[in-house]
This record gives C-alpha cells, sequence and structure tokens, in this order.
C-alpha cells in the first residue's frame, strides 16, 4: 500500500465527479414517463379517479416513479426538500434556483426568458407557461442545453467529497507508520481485496498498478451510491442510465487505449482459425467490443432499479391490503429483501469492478507463450 | 394469433434462471468436490452469471 495510490486515486475521484457533473441526468426519467400513465401531483388534482383502489395504486406509481426520477430538487421527505441550482445554456449561461419552480407548479423567468418544468424536464415556454404537444403528447418547445445540478449530480458531489475525505485520511495514517489508523482499519482489507483478488488475478503482475486507481475508483463509487440508495432519501444514482453509461464509457475508452497490439490482431485477424473464417471472427469481436461495455451499463442499472422498484412496491402493498394482520407479513418481505439489496449493493460494485479488470486484462494480456 | 411480448419476455426469465442455476449447482458440485479451489470456482461462477444475467435484463424491455 503506498501513499501515491491513494493521491491517484483522490485526483481520478475528482475526475469522475467533474465527468459527472457535466453530464445531465434525466434520461432514465424519459423512458420512465414515455409509455406510463403516470400522474403528476397536480395531474391527479385534475382528474380525480372514480374509485378508490385505482387512486391508491395510482399514488403508489407515482411515488415510485418519483424516487426513481432525477429531480431539481432534494426531497428528504414528504414536505421537507431544499431547491438545487437550475443552469441551463441557452443564449448564454442562465442559473437560478429550483425554487422558481415552486416543483413544476409555476412558469420560471429568467432574464425576460420564461422556463416551464414539463415530467422533470425544462421547456422554454411563454409567460403563460404554455406547451404546444404534438400527437404522442410530448411537447414540442426547446429544451435548453441542461447543466443542473439535479439530485443525482449533487448526490455525486457530495459521495465524491466523502469519499475523498475518507481516502485521504486513510492514506495519511501511512505516513506516520505501516499500520492503518481510522478509517484505514476498515478500508485497507477491502482495497487489499480489489488488489489481490480483483486486479492482479485478472490483468497480471505486470500491468495491474496502472489501473488500480480507476478500479478502485469505480469500486468504492458503485458500492457507496448503492447503499446510498439504501436510506431511505430517495437516492437513485447508480439505477440511472445515463450514470451507469458513463461508468461503462470510461471503462470502454480506457480498454481500447490500453489494447496492444495482440489484443487489436485478436479483434481484426484472429489467429489459429482458417481464413476464411478470420472476416466473419471479426465482425462478431466487434460487436462484442461494444456488447462488453453495453452489459456493464445494462447490468448495473437494471439491478439497482429493480431493487428499488421491487422493495418499494412490496411497501405499497401494505397500503393497497391496508390491513393489520397482513403488514406484518410485507414488512418481514421488506427487511429480508433490504438485507438482500445490501448483498447486491456489494456484488454489483464487485462485478463491475471483475468485468472491468478483465476487460483490462484482455487488452493489455502479452502471448509470449505462443 | 398474435403472441404478446411480454410472452417473450417470460421466455427469457426461465432460460436466464436455468442458465444462471446450472451454473449455481454446477459451482456448488465443483466445490464439493476440491472444497480448496472455492474462491477460483466462485469467481469463475459469478462472472459466468453476471454474463448471462446480462441477456436476462433483455426482458426488461419488453412492454
Amino acid at each position: 500500500m503506498h501513499y501515491n495510490m491513494f493521491s491517484k486515486l483522490s485526483v481520478s475521484l475528482a475526475l469522475v465527479g467533474a465527468i459527472f457533473l457535466s453530464v445531465p441526468t434525466y434520461a432514465q426519467d424519459h423512458d420512465h414517463h414515455e409509455d406510463s400513465h403516470a400522474l403528476e401531483a397536480n395531474e391527479t388534482h385534475d382528474h380525480p379517479a372514480t374509485d378508490e383502489g385505482y387512486d391508491i395504486k395510482a399514488q403508489i406509481k407515482e411515488t415510485i416513479d418519483h424516487h426513481l426520477a432525477d429531480s431539481y430538487d432534494f426531497t428528504i421527505t414528504e414536505g421537507v426538500s431544499f431547491p438545487l441550482p437550475v443552469i441551463l445554456l441557452d443564449e448564454g449561461l442562465k442559473i437560478f434556483s429550483s425554487s422558481k419552480f415552486h416543483h413544476g407548479e409555476s412558469v420560471a423567468e429568467v432574464d425576460g426568458n420564461f422556463y416551464v418544468l414539463h415530467h422533470s424536464k425544462v421547456y422554454k415556454t411563454d409567460a403563460s407557461g404554455h406547451l404546444t404537444m404534438d400527437e404522442h403528447h410530448h411537447p414540442t418547445n426547446v429544451m435548453p442545453l441542461d447543466l443542473s445540478i439535479t439530485k443525482n449530480v449533487f448526490m455525486i458531489l457530495v459521495m465524491a467529497i466523502f469519499m475523498f475525505f475518507l481516502f485521504k485520511g486513510a492514506a495519511k495514517a501511512y505516513q506516520s507508520g505501516q499500520t492503518p489508523k481510522k478509517a484505514g482499519r476498515f478500508l485497507e482489507p477491502l482495497i487489499i481485496y480489489v488488489r489481490d483478488e480483483i486486479a492482479i488475478p485478472n490483468i497480471g503482475e505486470k500491468h495491474y498498478k496502472k489501473y488500480m486507481s480507476y478500479l478502485l475508483t469505480v469500486f468504492f463509487f458503485i458500492w457507496f451510491m448503492n447503499l446510498a440508495g439504501m436510506t431511505p432519501l430517495g437516492i437513485n444514482v447508480t439505477g440511472n442510465i445515463t450514470i451507469t453509461f458513463s461508468l461503462a464509457l470510461i471503462t470502454f475508452l480506457i480498454t481500447q487505449i490500453s489494447g496492444n497490439k495482440h489484443y487489436w490482431m485478436h479483434i481484426f485477424w484472429m489467429p489459429g482459425v482458417p481464413v476464411v473464417l478470420k472476416p466473419v471472427m471479426a465482425i462478431i469481436e466487434l460487436i462484442g467490443l461494444f456488447v462488453k461495455p453495453f452489459s456493464l451499463m445494462i447490468r448495473l442499472y437494471a439491478n439497482m432499479l429493480a431493487g428499488h422498484v421491487v422493495l418499494m412496491s412490496i411497501i405499497g402493498l401494505i397500503f393497497v391490503f391496508g390491513s393489520w394482520l397482513i403488514s406484518p407479513a410485507f414488512f418481514g418481505l421488506t427487511l429480508v429483501l433490504s438485507l438482500l439489496e445490501l448483498l447486491v449493493a456489494a456484488l454489483q460494485a464487485y462485478i463491475f469492478t471483475m468485468l472491468t479488470a478483465l476487460y483490462f486484462g484482455s487488452a493489455v494480456e502479452e502471448h509470449d507463450h505462443h | 394469433m398474435e403472441i404478446p411480448e411480454i410472452v417473450g419476455a417470460g421466455l427469457i426469465v426461465i432460460g436466464a434462471g436455468l442458465g444462471i442455476g446450472r451454473i449455481g449447482g454446477s459451482a456448488m458440485e465443483a466445490i464439493a468436490r476440491q472444497p480448496e479451489a472455492t474462491a477460483k470456482i466462485q469467481t469463475a461462477m459469478l462472472i459466468a452469471a453476471a454474463l448471462i444475467e446480462g441477456i436476462g435484463f433483455a426482458a426488461l424491455f419488453a412492454k
């Protein structure tokens, strides 16, 4: 364990944070609302449901959708929330507080431009807040380039700062001696595990060192973010496909950049197969090149999203049945599934890091034994 | 007769479930035979299961 490794980790941590900062994280919300008939809070008031059973189900669905989606303010609990800055690139930089939207109920005016929230997305509009809809009920209004500090971006920044000080503190202890102190006592076995069980077996003794900073960063970032998702704050960072896309993209780029000539030869001119098969193999290998990071992205995203949906749906069932007799059963089920989710949180971080190391290993592998 | 897409999603889940089940079963047999290789077998098992799981998620995209 060298101090150097930790400082590299901090730097790459800050880098990842900075990359995410520039990524607007509302893509998942778009998917979610497209074919669902989820009701926004104000729409529910406009069309009161006739059937009480339908009403509670719609409310649960709305709560789940709200929990999964990224938003412009940070809701701690029902009614307690604080606004986050909205940053738009629209004829110059427009920065204002999301409190101007009043949770999507009013039109925000900034320097003579008007913006309105529709399904958690910002659209440019006129003073009356009018949105022109196409036949699919999607607004045709202009969407300004959104660089807002949304809930997810905010959480990533908080986590980046938390991890920076955690690891800096752990690293400092090694300057005075070889024994880990404070957080280092907890982190050292994990870091050694990533090095000895993930990096060295997959990448190899010779090359593993330069990838350690990235592997440790993704491992702890995904793990801590998954754990943060288990808190009742409604954080769903790793269950957002934009975030997992960014992580998979970084893995993809590092793999391609560090690929040696054997790696590229195995893709375009596979040794050891008949010449007629070589072009066919090249096509398959080329597809595989993109399928690998794609599966990384989908795996993490779908696992975390499914975990959240299942947990919240089971909690919702308590309200659907509304019975004292059956509620303890759902409570117990939620408890057991939460414990399972804690395992999944660590397992997904492990698998993402593991496969990343595997891809790095295939890129730098040397074929001396041939 | 038109088969709904959700049937395909069900087939994917059955296939993925069988696949992961086989991996888990075989890994347990392997560990029982060679307990000293547990760590290596578990790693290989997790990777294989993760790859199948990736296909299983295709079921999520059924409407």
